[in-house]
């Protein structure tokens, strides 16, 4: 064996090792590197006591409601497993949308519910224009209808 | 032996320099080429984002800078990698060229990030997997510049600086998966080498402006290669040959 081989091989050898040691690393940091954790995991009682944390997941349909005071906004987050009940005063952002990602950061009140200071919006990696979406929008809801056993009991659409 | 083609010969300074000044012109045309093109495909024709309107456009930008600044540091773990290994002068000369735009990349990425990120997400940073570790990815770029250029000895920087960038390429696939590994605000990666969640013009303006980096990546690499060249072999017989021609 030359000593260019060998060199390359103890470089190799290095190289696997400090993988090797990054990924037992990260993998023990693993709740810690989490951005924010998921209604279940609150649920099961994953959440930090008494520190602000992030919650992530999509924003409930039809659960966006304002308070009376005009300013508290209301929604739920929603892993569609369980659920969290949010309130937040203050801007949401644009990509802000029932059925769409969220993540807010705050603290569970005594009531169960999560009092949070911010919330962003986290959007999906699709890319498409406006009327491309709306197709697959449309031909999803034309796909749920044909599978869903409650359709055979409505009236057929008419087109 | 005298006669076969031998690869080693590119390896030699001497060899290389008036190759890459050839080349560089060429790597500049197609670099304009694919920005124009690039630039045309994604700004006039692409169509608007479904959900994040005109805004999106910035990937056109974002996710290319993104990509040389994985990449880029890839290459360059592969030349200090070599370097260390059969002690070859080029590697550590190639290394040290492509550094700086290897830190604008990420420096782009970031920023574009930013100001991408405020009006879509709410925030202009926060501390999430991706965001962080293609921070640290910008910190070892300035780390490897830092240390090479405080040792003198060129041969002896060469070699501190591979291994700072040997030790520092697990940083790399820990950017490109972290939005699969861990929870994050950035959204998963779009496009890879088996599918694209993006509509087709959208999709061909991206990798062309990621050809255009590209181009603009290996000219300027080049460019740098060649002075680092002429400063360090300023005492061999080919740069003062080389210094005493006419300007071509």
């Amino acid at each position: 064996m030359k000593t260019r081989h060998k060199k390359l091989a103890l470089i190799g050898g290095a190289l696997a090792i400090l993988g090797i040691i990054a990924a037992l690393v990260l993998n023990a940091l693993n709740s810690n590197i989490a951005l924010y954790i998921s209604p279940t995991d609150v649920a099961a009682g994953k959440a930090p006591v008494g520190k602000p944390f992030r919650i992530g997941g999509l924003v409930k349909e039809d659960s966006v409601a304002r308070e009376a005071d005009g300013v508290t906004i209301r929604f739920v987050v929603t892993d569609t497993a369980k659920d969290i009940t949010v309130n937040y005063k203050g801007i949401l952002p644009d990509l802000f949308k029932e059925g769409k990602g969220v993540v807010a950061q705050g603290k569970m009140t005594e009531a169960g519910t999560f009092s949070a200071s911010e919330v962003l919006a986290k959007h999906d990696e699709n890319y498409m224009p406006p009327e491309a979406a709306k197709a697959v929008d449309d031909a999803q809801k034309a796909a749920n209808k044909h599978v869903s056993p409650s359709s055979l009991s409505q009236p057929k659409a008419s087109y | 032996m005298k006669d076969r083609f031998n690869l080693y010969r590119f390896a030699s300074p001497a060899t290389f320099y008036p190759l890459a000044g050839k080349a560089i012109p060429w790597f500049i045309a197609a670099s304009v080429l694919f920005g124009l093109a690039g630039l045309y495909l994604g700004m006039l024709v692409a169509p608007t984002d479904f959900q994040q309107g005109e805004g999106y456009r910035i990937i056109f930008i974002h996710v290319p800078a993104s990509w040389l600044s994985m990449f880029i540091y890839l290459i360059m773990a592969f030349w200090a990698a070599i370097g260390l290994a059969f002690n070859t002068r080029l590697s550590g000369m190639m290394a040290q060229a492509l550094a700086p735009t290897g830190a604008l990349m990420a420096f782009l990425s970031l920023w574009t990030g930013a100001l991408w990120g405020k009006p879509m997400w709410g925030t202009w940073w926060v501390w999430d997997a991706r965001l962080t570790s293609e921070l640290i990815l910008l910190f070892l770029y300035i780390g490897y510049m830092a240390l090479t250029a405080a040792i003198d000895d060129p041969r002896r920087a060469d070699k501190a600086g591979g291994l700072l960038l040997l030790v520092g390429v697990v940083n790399v696939p820990i950017i490109y998966f972290s939005v699969k590994w861990w929870n994050t605000l950035h959204q998963g990666s779009s496009v890879n080498l088996t599918k694209s969640s993006m509509a087709t013009t959208m999709l061909y303006g991206m990798l062309l402006m990621a050809l255009c980096f590209w181009m603009y990546t290996i000219a300027v690499a080049l460019m740098r290669a060649r002075t680092i060249m002429l400063e360090r072999e300023r005492h061999t017989d080919w740069v003062k040959a080389e210094l005493e021609e006419p300007a071509r």
